[in-house]
Formats: structure tokens, C-alpha cells, sequence
């Protein structure tokens, strides 16, 4: 016997529901199996991990600190892989958005600068992921160069950029020699949406990219664009689609949304240019935007179920002594059941049985 | 010894782990298959390899142990891919991000352990001779492998019909399943060498290159093995030739560094990463009159119709 | 009915392979249902039928590239199991494709070598396969990578491979589709050897003139079904796609109104390098299509004809704003966009995956080519309702049968879609239709809605340009042909001058004078189906 795949006639809809329910059922039990191999009760881990960060406002609120930049970046992804174009650089983007708009901030450092500091950062955070990520993308529409390897490359620039400048010219002098900016100035900072918590208008901004990139996608011919070059090339050229132009759309976008999610990060919760300002964001985004099924409302369900495993992997490590990377290998086993999961939205798996040997020798 | 001699001897020590792990892809490529998750399988090569090593104090058994994650590693994703007909890009992705996270997990109980460096070859004579001695006679195991498995990959692939045969399956999966080929078995054999390949170029960083293990250690060599593959045009012989001029890129930064030329010291790490994106330029457009010369099913979903 | 004894076949002979009540299933799709067919030894027996009606199946079943789900194979007389097609080959079964089974970046050689079970050395095959491909006429240069060679040379690799393995029985799924006239009479002399040294031979084809002149013994299919084993050649064509069919197939009649006005599309002097290395370089093209007429372009595949469709279409910018006049306007620098607003219309030759995107609603199809010349888009806003009226009008005017209002254009037949694909175009009365092999693969009674749509389009006063390998097609609908051959279009002709025999020779290469010579022993005629 053996299992084979068999094309569906057409994709089902059902399926695509309920795949990122039975992907995440499928990862609780790969990782109540790896608790138990850590020697941790499965169902406290499990508790602490996803039920408490859920009862309590501080945490809740840093859930939606923790998702802001993620859906950001993953709404942008989104486009890209929509489009059959791989833009993986998302984190060199949200670091080069960050430094860009920290610019300002650190020249207007303890000046009077007036309240358009912000604003002007926030432009510059996204004008610094968008060229970012245009370096990959004019690569790949001048010379054909494979957008993966380059655009994943330009990560490790970028943070080797924002090091120099951290632990070189934008040093705050008073720092005691860590590689940090000073702190920035109020107008340079993302003010808060409450009195208490870190929560910010940033993820007020994360709102409206999903409700623009619903938009965009569900109701205009962009969007049918963007579906079309992804899902069959050929038949885009014939609709007068060029793919390299939305190769240079798709990733300015996606740079532009990690850029300014860097930005708002740095202005926002952390307040400084230092390094390790993003947990790997750019990294998680793509499962994120994977989980979502590319879709900006699931994307928005998706990034804050991410983010509530980087909070309950916070707290595990804290009252359970479960290890950090745990959270990380949480994600990477979700991203292989989302994918295998999404694969029976097209196939459906069948047994079969194998033929037996021809029963005579060869004649 | 002499400085060109030191300097040989780290190229070749630096191009190694770049080396084993690309001619690993570049079999896996030819099969028309692209696995994007070189990364997370060498950095599980690295933290398997060191754990093997450090419990049985054996480099050996530790390269052993990173030749079995790598599989183990390129299994999983033989499985969504192969089996499941997911995209191979994502699937990769996901197989670098597992494999970064579990190689953190089982490699922090060994962070700021040490074991002995593998062994050098030492060929009383020979070994002692000038200049060429060191070079030729006195690496480690992993230094010979990787020459050894170049030569025997492009043996295989142009001297032997299961060479032709994977040739074949990569140029057209449609027709080699229509004379009979299994083209989803002769991919999963390619994918598991693949993976091997991989989790030794990563075992040799803890074992030989520095004798000890550190979180994401393998700081985006994978990556750069897969941009070696593309370099390479498929080709073995090329792929070597790009592999020992990485190599040489990485330690020519590090001795400039050290030479404290007045560059900022980031700007040198990030020469093999520009170097990378440069490379890939230009080999991309020399290449675009000519087409592309990648297998001609790289990438692309096979389901077999029964 | 003819007992197949009264034909050349012994009847007191055993068969050489039988199937017995060979079923597949699909899901809920019956692709063969219970096929009973015996091959005997010196006999070629055709296998009849439309798209879809089986054949392949079956064939595919006697090669062991497929698992019947009931009934069994028997081989001069015991049962027989295959697990692959090595084993089918070990038994002596080979099969030339339809889509060849070869691979562009290796060598004619090597190809070979991948078909036969590896048990010589390299050498020693090589040395046999220049004496198989010297013996029967078929010469072939071992060292040249496929992706060099004439569609007919392709296939010469894929005879040369499956004679090399010396078969008992030897199946060919369509092998005259890619060929020229003269290049399929050189391959019945072939096929008549072979049938002379004893061997079984199983021919796929639904060109029933060839059938007749071919083969002993004909088996028809429809719907997975065997209709009936009967003696080619003591049935008319009509009977034979009678039975193929299942009804009458009306003719297709040219609208009354029809007459030549100015030209509504030009190309002038068309030169143009191909993006794909593997492409044809097109070398002064010049032609022009009146309002009301349709031109016929004939040509063996892979002559030029991509090329030109998509140098017409726009997918590619021509090299001079002249080269493309549409309806008086300079197009060969406009996107395809752009054609269409000037009241282009055109159809490609795949259907799933250029003329539609296999996996979106058939109404996001219509907005495919309708964004650029109709009201679907406002403001960059697409006006669903307006893209599934197009559909539903689609389905109406041309009786596109489907599961649902809106389904995947994946999950519609071949027939079907390609109606849903030209009716899509031609809802939008175009002034200027550039179409690229109507009706391939689409079952007959699709095809002659197709062929009339175009009839009665070019009866308005539209310019229509037909791209085509199937010469009863264009002998039905054109006007006046032109051959492509190596990126050169012939002068055009007119219909009724247009023999199969000049065409054929225009198709391998010869000048028009050389045709002029060589012509007139046969017409071209319809065969009904």
C-alpha cells in the first residue's frame, strides 16, 4: 500500500479554513512530546505558554506590542509571495527603516525640534526599507539575480551598518561606551495609546495596513495583479501584467511596511537605536504571513498568535525554566504543518495499492 | 611557517564547510529539487556534531552525528516537499528556521564546553615538506572529504548512468516518469545526501575550525553554499573553484582586519555577504543572453499521475 | 460491424497482448470502462477516438505507467502484470509518445541510453544505435543536445529508441500530429516494415484518412467505452467519426456576407530575435488580413509560430511601431494593454496557464483580457458583477457546459474552456482576432462551435488570423493560408489552390516555386470530423 496525492478538481474551501486550525493542533502535540522530553509537565507548559499571558492586561498588551511589527512586515511579505516573488530580507529592511529613521532622532538629539520630528522619521523609517529592498529587487529585474540569496544577504549588512553606527559616530557620549544611541527625545517617540503599558499608535498603524491591504487585494485590479503574476506568469503577460515592474512594486511595499515597523519599534517600546532590536521579526514574519494563509485579516490573527508565543516562551523560561529557543523551534514546526496542511487545499491523499512484481522473469 | 603558507592553509580551512555543504546542493539541484535550508542544516550539523564529539570524545563519531542531523533535517523536508507537494522555497525556509531554533536548544548545554580539535594528517617526510608540506599533506579528515567528494560527485553525474539518470530527472521529471524512472525516490536519495552533505560542512566548524560550539555559528554559510551552487553553473569542477575563492575572500578580510587598515571592522565582515550579492550579479547577467543553465525542473512540483 | 478474420489478421492465430475488461477510475471519473482489445502479430489496429475518449488511458495501462483499477492484461495468452514501463519493455512493449518522453539539455545518446534498461555499455549502444537509425532510414547525430532539433527529429529519437529495444509490439500515441505530409509518409513506410518483420503494432490517431490507408483493424472508444472493432477500410471516414462522435457533427458554413474590404491587420517586414535561446529567430514576416477574411497559417509546431503570436499579441514589443499596424494604427510598440484598446483580440494556443490562470474563477479570467478594453475596472476597482456577466454571457452564447456559475477554470474540459477562452474574445467584437490553434485537443462538437464563431466573426467584417498544425482545419475556415517554416512566412495562397501536397512541402522547406512544381495529386478535404 501507499499514499499518493490526488490534484482536486477545484480547491477547497473548507480545507483552507480549517489548515492553520489543524496545523496548530498539530504543533501542540509535537510540543507537548518535546515538553515531555525536557522533563516538564506538557500541560502546565502548555498553560503558561498560551493560557496566562491571556490573563492578565499587561501581558495582553505586550501581545499587541509584540504583533505590531510582525503583522506589519508579514502584510508585506504577503504581497511579495502572492506574486511568486521571495523578498526573505525582511529583517535587513526593518533594521535599515530603523536606522534611517533614527537619523533624525539622533541629530535632533536635545534640540527644540518641533513635533514634526516624528512624522519626517516615520517617512524617512519607510523610505529606508523600501531602497533596501529595492537593491534585491533591481538585481533581480536588471540582471536576473536570484532574489532569495541576495535579499537574505543584505541582512547581515544591515546589521553589520546599524553596529558601525551604534558603537561608532551615533554613540551616545554619555552611554559608558555601550553600543547605543541616547534615549530619544519625546517628539522623536511613538507616544502610547493608554496611560499605562507599552502599547503604542503603532499598532494602530498595524490596523490600517490590514484593512488597506484587504482592500487592495479583495477589490482592485493591483491586487488581481499581484494574484495573477503569482499564480500563472504566463497567462499574467497575456493580461499585459509585467512581472518586473511588480517585482519593484512588491518589494518596495513589503521593504517599506518592515521599514517603518523598524521604525516604530525603535521610536516606540525600545526608544533607542541599540543592537538586537528585533528577535529575528523579519524571520517570524514569513511564518506569520504563512499562517495567515496570505491574507491580511488571517495575517492579523496569525501575528498575534506569534506573538503570544514569544511572551508565553518569555514567561516558560521564567517560572519554567523552559529555554528560549524553544519558541523559535515552536515556530519553525508550526511553519511545516502549516505548509503540509495547505497542501491538501489542492490534493486530496489516497491509498492506493502498489502493483504487485510481475510475477514471471523477464521474458 | 611562512605567511602564504598560513595564509593556504586558513583559505582552505575557511572554504571547507562552504565546499561540502554546496556539493551537497549541487546534487540535490541536479535532481530538480531546491532546498533552501542549507543553513538550518548545517548549524544542526554543528550543534549534533559537537555534542557527538564532546559525549564520545571522538571527532569522528561528532561528524558522524552531524552527517545524521543534516538527513534528519532534509527527511522532514523530503517529506513536505516530495510527499506533499509543498512549495519548495517556503519549505526551505521553514527547515532554516527549525533548524536555527533546535540547534539552539540542544547546543546551550554545550556552550563554553571545549573538546580536541580533530586530528591533523601527519606523514613523517612528506608532511614536513616546505611550503607545499602543510598544504598538502597536513589537513584534517574533513579537508580530504570535501576534495574526495567533489571528485567522486562529478564522477558520478558525467561517468555513471545513475548520474545520467538523476541528470535526467532534474531536465524533465515528466519524461523520466514516463519511461519508468521513480522520480520522487531517486529526489528523497538526493535530498538525504544532500542533508548529510550539509550537517558535515557544519559539524566541521565546532569540530576542526574552532573547537568549540556557539549559537548560530555558521553565521549565513549556507546561504552562501547555495549562492556557490548558482556560481557554480551546476558544475563540480566550478563549484570548487568558487568554494576556495570565498574562502580566500572571508580570510583576506580578517587579515586586513587585523592589520588595522583605518576600515571600520563591520564593513570587512560584510564583505563575504556584499561579495555574495555581487557575485550572483554579475554571474546573472554574463548569463542573460546566454539563458539560464540551472536543471530545467529546479523547483517545480511533481505529482505523479497513476 | 467487419469481423476483424475478413481482414488481414488470422484469426486462427493467438493474440500477441489482450486486454480484458480494462477499467480505470478517477475519483468518480470512469477514464476506461471495461476495454476488451486483442493485437495480433503483422497487424497495425488503430485506436479511434476524441479527446478524452480513453486512449491514452488505455496505452498508458499496456505500458505499465498506470494500475488498471479492474481487469487484466494478457500476453500471448498468460496473465500479465506490470509494475512499470521497464517491465513492460522487458516484455517487448515499447511506445513512442505523443508529448515526447525526452530531455532538452541531454544528448540524442544519451536519451536513448535513459530508454533502454542499461544492461550495454555506452559504447556498444551507441554503436547499435547508429546502426538501428542507418537500417531504417532514420539518421540521427548521437552527440547533439535535443533542444537543437526539428520537432520531426525529436520524434525520429523516440522511434530509433523504442526500435532499439527490437519490441514485439509497439504502440504510437499520434505520432503524424507534429509532422508534415511528406514526413508522415515517410514514417508509414516505417511502420509498414515493421508490420512486414512480424511485429504488433497499436496506432493512436483521430486522422481517419490515415487510418484507412494504414491500418487492418480499427477499435473506436467513446467516453471510456469500447463502441466497436471494425475493418478500417471497409468504412467511409464519416462512419468512422460517426461512431467516434456518437452523433452527426454539423458542417460549419461560412456566413453569405462575407467580403474582403481594406486591411485590418498588417505586418510589415517583422524580423525579431526570440527571448528563449531555444526560440526561432523570425525572419521578415510581411502579411495582411482583410475585414472578413480569415488567413490560415500552417506549419509544423515549434517553426515560429509562438513567436509570432506573441510578437502579435504584445507579450512581446516588436522592434519597429510598424511591424504591427491594427486597423491602421502603428502597434508594434504597444503593450498588449494597448492592442486591445485598439480592438485586438487573441487567443493562445495553451489554455491552462496562458489563456487562463488554471486556478481563478473563470470571472476572474474574464477580467484576464477584459480589464483593458471594457468596464470592469473603475478607478482601478473592480466591478465584480460586471466580470460574471461576462461569464454568464459566455456560457449562453457558447454553450459552455460547467459545474457551477463560477468555477476554477481548471475544472472545465478542454472543450469547454477553449469555448469560454474564444467567447470571451469574441463578445468583445474585436475588429482584428489572432487565434492559435483553435481547436487542439478539444472534442469535435466544441470544435465546430469554435470554427463557426470564427466563421461568423469574420462574417462581420473582422480580420481573423488562425495559427494552425491541423491543415483540415484551415481547409474548412481560411480563405487563404501561408506556411511557417524556420521563422519564414510564405506568400499566402488562396484555399481553393491550397493542396496538401504544396502545403506540405512549404511546410518542409520548399520555395514556392518548388511547391508549385511538386503539386496537385491530392486536395485538401474535409473529413467530417
Amino acid at each position: 500500500m501507499q499514499l499518493v496525492l490526488e490534484k482536486r478538481a477545484e480547491r477547497s474551501t473548507k480545507i483552507a479554513i480549517a489548515s492553520p486550525l489543524i496545523a496548530i493542533a498539530l504543533t501542540l502535540v509535537t510540543m507537548s512530546i518535546l515538553f515531555a522530553i525536557l522533563g516538564k509537565n506538557p500541560i502546565a507548559a502548555l498553560i503558561v505558554y498560551f493560557v496566562e499571558p491571556l490573563t492578565d492586561s499587561f501581558t495582553l498588551m505586550e501581545i499587541a506590542v509584540k504583533a505590531t511589527p510582525l503583522v506589519m512586515i508579514a502584510v508585506g511579505l504577503s504581497l511579495c509571495y502572492l506574486a511568486n516573488v521571495w523578498n526573505i530580507g525582511a529583517e535587513g529592511q526593518f533594521i535599515m527603516g530603523a536606522v534611517c529613521g533614527s537619523y533624525l532622532a539622533v541629530v535632533t538629539n536635545g534640540t527644540d525640534a518641533g513635533p514634526w520630528v516624528l512624522p519626517a522619521m516615520l517617512l524617512m523609517g519607510a523610505a529606508g526599507g523600501a531602497l533596501w529592498a529595492l537593491i534585491p529587487a533591481l538585481c533581480k529585474v536588471k540582471f536576473g539575480a536570484n532574489e532569495i540569496l541576495t535579499s537574505l544577504m543584505l541582512v547581515y549588512v544591515a546589521d553589520l551598518i546599524m553596529d558601525y553606527l551604534v558603537r561608532g559616530p551615533w554613540r551616545d557620549p554619555k552611554g559608558m561606551n555601550f553600543p547605543t544611541t541616547a534615549s530619544f527625545d519625546p517628539v522623536a517617540t511613538v507616544p502610547t495609546l493608554f496611560e499605562t503599558g507599552r502599547i503604542h499608535w503603532g499598532a494602530v498603524v498595524a490596523l490600517i495596513v490590514v484593512a488597506l491591504a484587504t482592500v487592495m487585494l479583495g477589490r482592485t485590479i493591483k491586487g488581481f495583479e499581484i494574484r495573477v503574476v503569482g499564480a500563472a506568469p504566463r497567462a499574467a503577460r497575456f493580461a499585459g501584467f509585467s512581472s518586473n515592474r511588480l517585482v519593484l512594486f512588491t518589494f518596495a511595499i513589503s521593504g517599506a511596511l518592515a521599514g517603518l515597523a523598524g521604525i516604530i519599534e525603535v521610536a516606540g517600546p525600545v526608544g533607542v537605536l541599540q543592537p538586537g532590536i528585533s528577535p529575528g521579526y523579519g524571520f517570524t514574519a514569513i511564518i506569520v504571513a504563512f499562517l495567515g494563509r496570505l491574507n491580511p485579516v488571517g495575517i492579523l490573527i496569525a501575528g498575534l498568535f506569534l506573538a503570544l508565543t514569544f511572551i508565553g516562551g518569555e514567561g516558560a523560561q521564567i517560572s519554567m525554566k523552559i529555554p528560549l529557543d524553544l519558541t523559535k523551534v515552536f515556530q519553525g514546526i508550526l511553519l511545516f504543518y502549516v505548509l503540509a496542511c495547505d497542501s491538501l487545499i489542492l490534493y486530496r491523499i489516497r491509498l492506493i495499492a502498489t502493483a504487485k512484481k510481475a510475477s514471471h522473469g523477464v521474458a | 611557517m611562512g605567511l602564504l603558507e598560513a595564509i593556504i592553509i586558513s583559505v582552505i580551512a575557511a572554504s571547507t564547510p562552504l565546499l561540502l555543504a554546496a556539493a551537497g546542493e549541487l546534487v540535490v539541484e541536479r535532481s530538480g529539487v531546491l532546498n533552501l535550508g542549507s543553513e538550518g542544516m548545517m548549524i544542526m550539523g554543528a550543534a549534533c556534531g559537537f555534542a557527538g564529539a564532546w559525549l564520545t570524545g571522538s571527532t569522528f563519531i561528532g561528524a558522524l552525528f552531524g552527517i545524521a542531523a543534516g538527513c534528519a533535517l532534509s527527511l522532514v523536508f523530503a517529506t513536505l516537499t516530495l510527499g506533499l507537494a509543498v512549495n519548495q522555497v517556503a519549505a526551505g525556509l521553514a527547515l532554516t528556521i527549525l533548524g536555527v531554533g533546535l540547534s539552539g536548544l540542544i547546543g546551550a548545554g554545550f556552550v563554553g564546553e571545549k573538546i580536541t580539535p580533530a586530528p591533523h594528517l601527519y606523514l613523517p617526510g612528506l608532511t614536513d615538506l616546505p611550503v607545499v608540506g602543510k598544504i598538502l599533506f597536513g589537513q584534517d579528515g574533513f579537508v580530504y572529504a570535501s576534495v574526495v567528494l567533489v571528485a567522486a560527485i562529478w564522477w558520478f553525474l558525467y561517468r555513471t548512468r545513475a548520474g545520467l539518470v538523476l541528470r535526467a530527472v532534474g531536465d524533465s521529471h515528466t519524461s523520466a516518469h514516463a519511461l519508468g524512472y521513480p522520480v520522487l525516490k531517486i529526489r528523497l536519495l538526493a535530498v538525504l545526501f544532500g542533508g548529510g552533505c550539509a550537517g558535515l560542512g557544519g559539524a566541521f566548524l565546532p569540530l576542526a575550525y574552532t573547537p568549540f560550539f556557539i549559537p548560530g555559528m555558521t553565521a549565513g554559510r549556507g546561504w552562501i553554499a547555495l549562492a556557490l551552487v548558482v556560481f557554480s553553473s551546476w558544475m563540480p569542477g566550478r563549484l570548487a573553484a568558487g568554494a576556495y575563492l570565498f574562502g580566500a575572500v572571508t580570510i583576506l578580510q580578517l587579515h586586513a582586519q587585523a592589520f588595522g587598515l583605518g576600515i571600520p571592522s563591520q564593513l570587512m565582515t560584510a564583505l563575504p555577504y556584499l561579495a555574495t550579492v555581487i557575485v550572483l550579479v554579475l554571474i546573472s547577467r554574463a548569463r542573460g543572453s546566454a539563458g539560464s543553465v540551472a536543471p530545467a525542473s529546479l523547483g517545480i512540483v511533481f505529482v505523479p499521475d497513476r | 460491424m467487419v469481423n476483424p478474420a475478413s481482414a488481414s489478421s488470422p484469426s486462427a492465430r493467438a493474440p500477441l497482448l489482450q486486454t480484458i475488461g480494462i477499467s480505470k477510475r478517477y475519483g468518480s471519473f470512469l477514464a476506461n470502462d471495461s476495454v476488451d482489445l486483442d493485437l495480433y502479430t503483422g497487424e497495425i489496429h488503430a485506436l479511434l477516438g476524441e479527446n478524452g475518449a480513453g486512449k491514452s488511458t488505455l496505452v498508458k495501462t499496456m505500458y505499465g505507467l498506470i494500475q488498471p483499477s479492474a481487469g487484466e492484461l494478457r500476453f500471448l495468452g498468460e496473465k500479465l502484470e506490470l509494475s512499470g514501463p521497464s517491465d513492460a519493455r522487458a516484455r517487448g512493449i515499447a511506445m513512442v509518445f505523443q508529448h515526447f518522453s525526452l530531455f532538452d539539455n541531454l544528448t540524442v545518446a544519451e536519451n536513448v541510453a535513459l530508454g533502454l534498461d542499461g544492461s550495454e555499455s555506452f559504447a556498444a549502444m551507441s554503436a547499435r544505435l547508429a546502426q538501428v537509425s542507418r537500417d531504417y532510414g532514420l539518421p540521427l547525430d548521437p552527440n547533439r543536445e535535443v533542444w537543437r532539433l526539428s520537432v520531426g527529429e525529436r520524434q525520429r529519437i523516440e522511434i530509433v529508441r523504442a526500435l532499439m529495444q527490437n519490441p514485439k509490439l509497439l504502440i504510437l500515441d499520434e505520432p503524424t500530429a507534429v509532422l508534415t505530409p511528406q514526413e508522415a509518409d515517410q514514417l508509414f513506410t516505417v511502420l509498414f516494415r515493421l508490420k512486414s518483420e512480424g511485429r504488433a503494432l497499436l496506432y493512436i490517431s483521430h486522422k481517419l484518412d490515415e487510418v484507412k490507408r494504414l491500418c487492418d483493424t480499427a477499435t473506436i472508444l467513446r467516453g471510456g467505452k469500447k463502441i466497436s472493432t471494425c475493418d478500417p477500410r471497409q468504412e467511409t471516414a464519416a462512419s468512422l467519426a460517426r461512431m467516434m462522435v456518437g452523433a452527426e457533427i454539423g458542417e460549419v458554413k461560412a456566413t453569405s456576407a462575407r467580403a474582403s474590404t481594406v486591411p485590418r491587420l498588417l505586418i510589415n517586414d517583422l524580423s525579431f530575435e526570440p527571448d528563449d535561446p531555444h526560440g526561432v529567430y523570425l525572419k521578415g514576416i510581411s502579411v495582411e488580413v482583410k475585414g472578413g477574411e480569415i488567413l490560415g497559417i500552417a506549419g509544423v509546431a515549434g517553426n515560429g509560430q509562438d513567436e509570432l503570436f506573441s510578437a502579435l499579441s504584445g507579450e512581446r514589443i516588436a522592434p519597429h511601431e510598424d511591424n504591427v499596424i491594427i486597423d491602421g494604427h502603428a502597434a508594434g510598440h504597444l503593450s498588449v494593454t494597448d492592442r486591445r484598446k485598439l480592438g485586438a483580440a487573441f487567443v493562445p494556443e495553451e489554455r491552462l496557464g496562458h489563456g487562463t490562470a488554471p486556478r481563478m474563477k473563470l470571472s476572474e479570467n474574464a477580467l484576464l483580457t477584459g480589464h483593458a478594453a471594457s468596464d470592469m475596472v473603475h478607478h482601478g476597482f473592480v466591478d465584480k458583477p460586471k466580470t460574471l456577466e461576462t461569464v454568464d454571457k459566455t456560457t449562453k452564447t457558447f454553450d459552455v457546459r460547467k459545474a457551477k456559475r463560477d468555477p476554477e477554470a481548471a475544472s472545465l474540459s478542454g472543450g469547454n474552456l477553449q469555448k469560454f477562452i474564444v467567447g470571451r474574445e469574441i463578445l468583445r467584437e474585436p475588429g482584428v482576432l489572432i487565434v492559435s490553434q483553435p481547436t487542439w485537443g478539444v472534442d469535435a462538437g466544441a470544435a465546430a462551435v469554435i470554427r463557426q464563431a470564427l466563421l461568423d466573426l469574420s462574417g462581420r467584417g473582422s480580420a481573423v488570423l488562425v495559427i494552425s498544425q491541423d491543415l483540415d482545419e484551415l481547409a474548412e475556415i481560411a480563405d487563404r493560408m501561408a506556411v511557417m517554416f524556420h521563422g519564414h512566412l510564405s506568400e499566402p495562397i488562396a484555399a481553393a489552390d491550397a493542396t496538401r501536397e504544396k502545403l506540405g512541402l512549404l511546410m518542409g522547406g520548399a520555395s514556392p516555386a518548388q511547391a508549385e512544381a511538386g503539386r496537385d495529386r491530392e486536395a485538401v478535404h474535409a473529413i467530417g470530423a
